[in-house]
C-alpha cells in the first residue's frame, strides 16, 4: 500500500500503482483544491509541488511519488507561496477560479527557483497553465508584484 | 389591516395567506398596490440552497437576510461563472442598505423561477446574454432599500425619534445627534415585526458609496486558496462517479455492448445504458474511466453523419450565390449593387468552436427517500434544467432542488437549451433506480468531442461606394445553423424565419448606408450547436468590421475617420471609438513590422471599441502587443470587474483568432483536448488597457461584449501592414 506525504501529513492509500496522483489526492484522500482540467498534462490545473518542483499530477502514477514530499494548494505556505497568494488577492486575479490553484502553484514554483524573473520569463513560465477566463494579464502582473515584494 | 400600502410582517406569513387576508380585509387596495411590489423583490420564501439563512432575524424579501450577528446575506439569483455576478448583485443590495461590504455574505439562490427569474427573460431563472446586472439593477437595489427602511423604522421607534432623524452608514444606524447607535443585528428582530414597505426611495447616484468603486470580489480568497467548491469537488455519502461512452460520430447509435471486461475493473460498480451512450459507474473517476476503456461497444453508424467541415463549407459557399431570408432591408441593395459599375466583395468563413471551459461538464444528482431530487452543479438555466430532470424522472419540477455552485467557466456551455449533461446525469440516476448519488464527470475529450459548438458560418458582403468613397449599398449574406430553432427560446428569438442570434451584429449595423440588406440562410446539420460567448457577434463583428476597413482602404481614408463619417447618429459608438483611439497611439509612428487596427461593435447593449497593436515577424508569425479597450456599459457597477471582463473577454476572443478550431471529418470531431484545440496562453496575452466611458445610463452587461471586437481589430492591423485580406478565422499567419 503506497505511502504519500502530502502537506506534511503521511497518508496510506489503497490505490493501484498506475493511478494518477491527481485522482489519489482528490478521490481517495479528499483534498479538492487540485483540479482536473485535461488529464494529459496540457493545462496545469492539476499542478502540485513534488519536492518543491511544479509537477502535473494528472499523468503521474502514484507509484512514482514514493518518498517525495507533495505540496498541494492546501499546504502552500512558504514565503513565495504567501507572496503569490497576496498578489493574487490584491490584483483580483481569479474569475471562475477553477485553474487558479494551478496558477498559484506554478507562480510559486517560478519564484522559488528564480526570485527575479524577467517579464518574458514570467510569460513563458506561466504559459504552461491555461486559464479559459484569460486572466493572464493580471496573472503576469501579480507574479511581477509577488517577485518585487520578495526582493 | 389598515389598507395602507404596506406588506404584512416579513416573517411567518406566506404569500397565499397574505393574499387571502388581503381579499377578505381590504379588497382591491391592498392587492392592487401590493402585488407588483411583491413580484419585484419577491417574498422571503422557503429554504435556501446550501447555507440556510431562513433563521436570519430579518428576511424582508427574496434577496436579503440580516442576522442578529450583523451578517447581511445576499441571495444571488445568477450563476457565478467568473463574470463577477455574485459580487455585482450583492453590491447593489449593500449600496441601498448602507451595509458595510465586509459584513456581506453571498449565497446562491435556489431554483425557483417564481422568485428568482431573470426579469429580461420572463418566467425563467437563468443567466446569460450578459443580463445579470442589466436585469437586476433596480430589483436588487429595491431589495436592499426595503430592508434599510425597516431597520430605520425599528430604530426610530426604539429611540422615539422621527425616521428622517436616522442615519445609516456601514451597517450602523445612528440618530441625528449621533449620540445613539445601533448595529443592524441589534434591530433586525424588531424590524422583522414591521410591515415591508411597498415603495422605497432609491439613492441618487451622487450618494453611491459602493456602486462605481473597485469593491473586492467576495469569491477571491476561496478561489486563491483552493477552498472554493465546484461541482467537481462535491462529495455525497455513497456517491458513485459516472463517465459515459458517447457515440464516435454524430448520428451514430448504440447497437450493442459487452461490459464483461469493464465490470472486472477494480472499483467499477455498474454499467448502464442511457440514451446518449453507455455509462460506467465507479468508486472514483479513475476506476470509472478505466471501466469505460474496457467496454466493447458496437455502434450503429448506418445513420451517422458521413461528411465534415470541408463539405459543409463547400455547400455553404455555394449557398452564398443564392438570396436568403431578409433580416434587414433598407432601400434596395439588390438593385443598387446590380446597377453599380464596381462592387467590392468578400467571403468569410468561421469554424465550429468549442467552449472548453476549464471545468469539464459535470453534475451531481441524488434521489432522496421522499422521491425528491437534489442536484449540485453550475446551473445556468435552472428553470429549464428543473423541467428536464423532472421529465426524465417523471416527477413534479417543484421536487427538483438545485444547488447552484460556482461554475469553472461556461462561456454559454452550461446554458444548454436541452440541458444535455444534466439530463444525462438524470438518466444515469434513473438507470440505477436512484440507489446511489451520482457525479457525472466528462473528460476533456468528452467535452471537446461530444458536441455543442459555436456553429460554423460563412458570410458574403458585397458593397459599392458613392463618389465620396462612402458605402452606397451593402448586402450581407449569412449561412449557418440556427442555435435557437427547436429550443424553448424559438418563439422569442426566431422572427419571420430569422434566428436573431445568427444575424445580430450584422442586421443592426450602425453605419449610415442608404441601401442595406442582410439575409440569412439557416442550414440543418447533425452537429449540435449552441451559444458561445457573445453568440452571433462572434462572426458578424469580424465580417462587418473588417469589411468596413476594407472599404476605408478602397476609399483611401483613415479607418477611424471613415467610421466616424458613417456613425453620425450613433453617439455611444462614437464615444467608445474616441476613447479607445485617444488613449491608444493611433496615428503615431510605428516600428518595422508593427501596425494598428481598430474595431467598434455593440453587443448586448454594450459598446466596445478596440485599438490593437500587432507585430509581424519575418516568417509571418505575429503577436498582439497591446490593446486599448473602451467600453460604454452605462453605470459601471464595479469598474475593476468591468476591466477584468474586458481583459478576459478579449483574451477569449483571441483564442479564436490565433488557433481555436473544431473540424469535423466523416461526422466525427477531429480535435480532442488542449493539445490540438489551441487556446490562448499567458505568453500570447497582450498588454491590455481598459478605458470606461463615464455614464449615468442604466447598466448593461460586460461578460460578452469584448469577445467579438478583438478579432477584427487584429485582422485590420494585419491588413494595414500587409495589404492582405483576412477572411477566415483562425488566422495562423499574417
Amino acid at each position: 500500500m503506497p505511502t504519500l506525504t502530502i502537506n506534511g501529513t503521511v497518508h496510506r492509500v489503497d490505490a493501484p500503482p498506475d493511478m494518477p496522483l491527481l485522482w489519489v489526492i482528490r478521490d481517495l484522500i479528499g483534498l479538492k483544491g487540485t483540479k482536473f482540467g485535461c488529464g494529459i498534462a496540457q493545462c496545469g490545473a492539476c499542478t502540485v509541488l513534488l519536492d518543491g518542483r511544479a509537477t502535473r499530477s494528472c499523468i503521474l502514477p502514484v507509484s512514482a511519488t514514493a518518498g517525495q514530499a507533495i505540496t498541494t494548494i492546501e499546504g502552500l505556505d512558504d514565503a513565495s507561496g504567501r507572496a503569490v497568494k497576496a498578489a493574487w488577492q490584491e490584483l483580483a486575479v481569479p474569475q471562475c477560479g477553477y485553474c487558479q490553484s494551478g496558477q498559484v502553484l506554478a507562480a510559486s514554483d517560478l519564484l522559488r527557483r528564480n526570485p527575479r524573473p524577467s517579464d518574458d520569463q514570467i510569460a513563458k513560465h506561466m504559459a504552461g497553465n491555461i486559464c479559459r477566463c484569460c486572466t493572464y494579464h493580471r496573472i503576469k502582473q501579480a507574479v511581477r508584484r509577488a517577485a518585487d515584494g520578495l526582493a | 389591516m389598515d389598507g395602507s400600502s404596506k406588506h404584512p410582517p416579513a416573517v411567518n406569513v406566506s404569500r397565499r395567506d397574505f393574499l387571502k387576508a388581503g381579499l377578505t380585509a381590504s379588497v382591491g387596495l391592498t392587492l392592487g398596490v401590493s402585488l407588483p411590489a411583491l413580484a419585484e423583490v419577491g417574498e422571503a420564501g422557503p429554504g435556501l440552497a446550501g447555507k440556510d439563512k431562513l433563521d436570519a432575524a430579518l428576511a424582508p424579501n427574496a434577496f436579503v437576510r440580516i442576522g442578529t450577528d450583523d451578517r447581511v446575506t445576499v441571495i444571488a439569483k445568477h450563476l457565478e461563472m467568473g463574470q463577477g455576478a455574485h459580487t455585482g448583485l450583492a453590491t447593489l443590495v449593500a449600496e441601498e442598505l448602507d451595509a458595510s461590504w465586509s459584513q456581506v455574505d453571498i449565497v446562491a439562490a435556489p431554483a425557483d423561477a417564481t422568485r428568482y427569474n431573470n426579469l429580461l427573460w420572463g418566467p425563467a431563472q437563468g443567466t446569460g446574454g450578459s443580463t445579470a446586472i442589466a436585469n437586476a439593477y433596480e430589483q436588487m437595489r429595491r431589495a436592499g432599500a426595503a430592508a434599510r427602511a425597516m431597520l430605520v423604522q425599528a430604530a426610530a421607534e426604539r429611540w422615539q425619534v422621527p425616521e428622517d432623524q436616522i442615519r445609516v452608514r456601514d451597517g450602523v444606524l445612528s440618530d441625528a445627534t449621533g449620540g445613539r447607535r445601533l448595529r443592524f443585528g441589534e434591530v433586525a428582530e424588531a424590524a422583522a415585526e414591521l410591515w415591508v414597505p411597498d415603495t422605497v426611495t432609491l439613492k441618487s447616484p451622487a450618494k453611491f458609496r459602493l456602486i462605481g468603486r473597485d469593491i473586492a470580489r467576495k469569491d477571491l480568497a476561496a478561489k486563491i486558496d483552493g477552498t472554493a467548491q465546484f461541482t467537481q469537488d462535491v462529495e455525497r455519502p455513497g456517491m458513485l462517479i459516472a463517465v459515459v461512452a458517447h457515440p464516435p460520430r454524430f448520428g451514430a447509435k448504440l447497437r450493442a455492448f459487452d461490459d464483461s471486461a469493464a465490470r472486472q475493473q477494480p472499483g467499477v460498480r455498474g454499467v448502464v445504458q442511457i440514451l446518449s451512450g453507455v455509462a460506467v459507474l465507479g468508486d472514483h473517476y479513475w476506476a470509472a474511466q478505466r471501466g469505460r476503456s474496457a467496454l466493447k461497444i458496437d455502434w450503429d453508424e448506418s445513420a451517422a453523419m458521413d461528411f465534415g467541415s470541408e463539405e459543409i463549407f463547400a455547400r455553404y459557399r455555394a449557398q452564398l450565390d443564392m438570396p436568403g431570408t431578409p433580416a434587414r432591408s433598407d432601400g434596395d441593395a439588390d438593385h443598387a449593387l446590380a446597377e453599380a459599375e464596381d462592387t467590392i466583395v468578400a467571403d468569410y468563413q468561421f469554424p465550429f468552436l468549442a467552449h472548453a471551459a476549464m471545468e469539464p461538464m459535470n453534475c451531481v444528482i441524488e434521489r432522496h427517500a421522499d422521491g425528491s431530487i437534489e442536484l449540485w452543479y453550475g446551473a445556468q438555466i435552472q428553470t429549464a434544467d428543473q423541467a428536464a430532470v423532472a421529465q426524465v424522472l417523471a416527477i413534479d419540477p417543484a421536487k427538483v432542488r438545485i444547488n447552484t455552485l460556482y461554475a469553472g467557466g461556461s462561456f454559454g456551455r452550461r446554458a444548454n437549451p436541452t440541458s444535455d449533461y444534466v439530463v444525462e446525469a438524470a438518466q444515469i440516476l434513473k438507470a440505477i433506480d436512484g440507489k446511489a448519488p451520482v457525479k457525472l464527470v466528462w473528460s476533456r475529450e468528452d467535452d471537446t468531442r461530444s458536441g455543442w459548438y459555436r456553429p460554423a458560418y460563412v458570410h458574403r458582403i458585397e458593397a459599392t461606394l458613392d463618389d465620396q468613397g462612402l458605402p452606397a449599398a451593402w448586402r450581407n449574406r449569412i449561412v449557418g445553423q440556427s442555435i435557437i430553432s427547436g429550443t424553448p427560446f424559438e418563439a422569442a428569438l426566431v422572427k419571420d424565419g430569422v434566428d436573431v442570434t445568427s444575424v445580430e451584429g450584422a442586421n443592426n449595423l450602425p453605419y449610415a448606408i442608404p441601401h442595406l440588406r442582410v439575409e440569412l440562410q439557416t442550414t440543418e446539420l447533425p452537429v449540435p450547436v449552441q451559444w458561445w460567448r457573445a453568440v452571433g457577434s462572434t462572426h458578424t463583428a469580424f465580417a462587418t468590421e473588417t469589411f468596413i476597413d476594407l472599404l476605408a482602404r478602397k476609399a483611401g481614408m483613415d479607418p477611424v475617420v471613415y467610421r466616424r463619417a458613417l456613425l453620425k447618429d450613433h453617439l455611444r459608438h462614437l464615444g467608445v471609438l474616441a476613447l479607445a483611439v485617444d488613449n491608444s497611439r493611433w496615428g503615431k509612428p510605428l516600428g518595422p513590422g508593427q501596425a494598428r487596427g481598430v474595431a467598434v461593435h455593440e453587443s448586448f447593449n454594450t459598446f466596445v471599441a478596440m485599438v490593437a497593436e500587432v507585430r509581424v515577424n519575418d516568417d509571418r508569425s505575429y503577436r498582439i502587443e497591446r490593446v486599448d479597450v473602451a467600453v460604454d456599459c452605462g453605470v459601471a457597477v464595479n469598474p475593476d470587474i468591468v476591466r477584468a471582463q474586458m481583459e478576459g473577454g478579449l483574451g477569449f476572443g483571441l483564442s479564436a483568432v490565433l488557433g481555436s478550431e473544431i473540424t469535423i471529418e466523416n461526422g466525427a470531431v477531429v480535435q480532442s483536448n488542449f493539445n490540438d484545440y489551441a487556446v490562448l496562453r499567458a505568453d500570447q496575452m497582450p498588454e491590455v488597457r481598459v478605458h470606461i466611458v463615464p455614464s449615468a445610463a442604466a447598466p448593461t452587461g460586460v461578460g460578452e461584449p469584448a469577445t467579438p471586437v478583438i478579432a477584427p481589430a487584429v485582422a485590420n492591423a494585419l491588413s494595414a501592414l500587409t495589404g492582405q485580406r483576412y477572411t477566415q478565422l483562425p488566422i495562423q499567419r499574417a
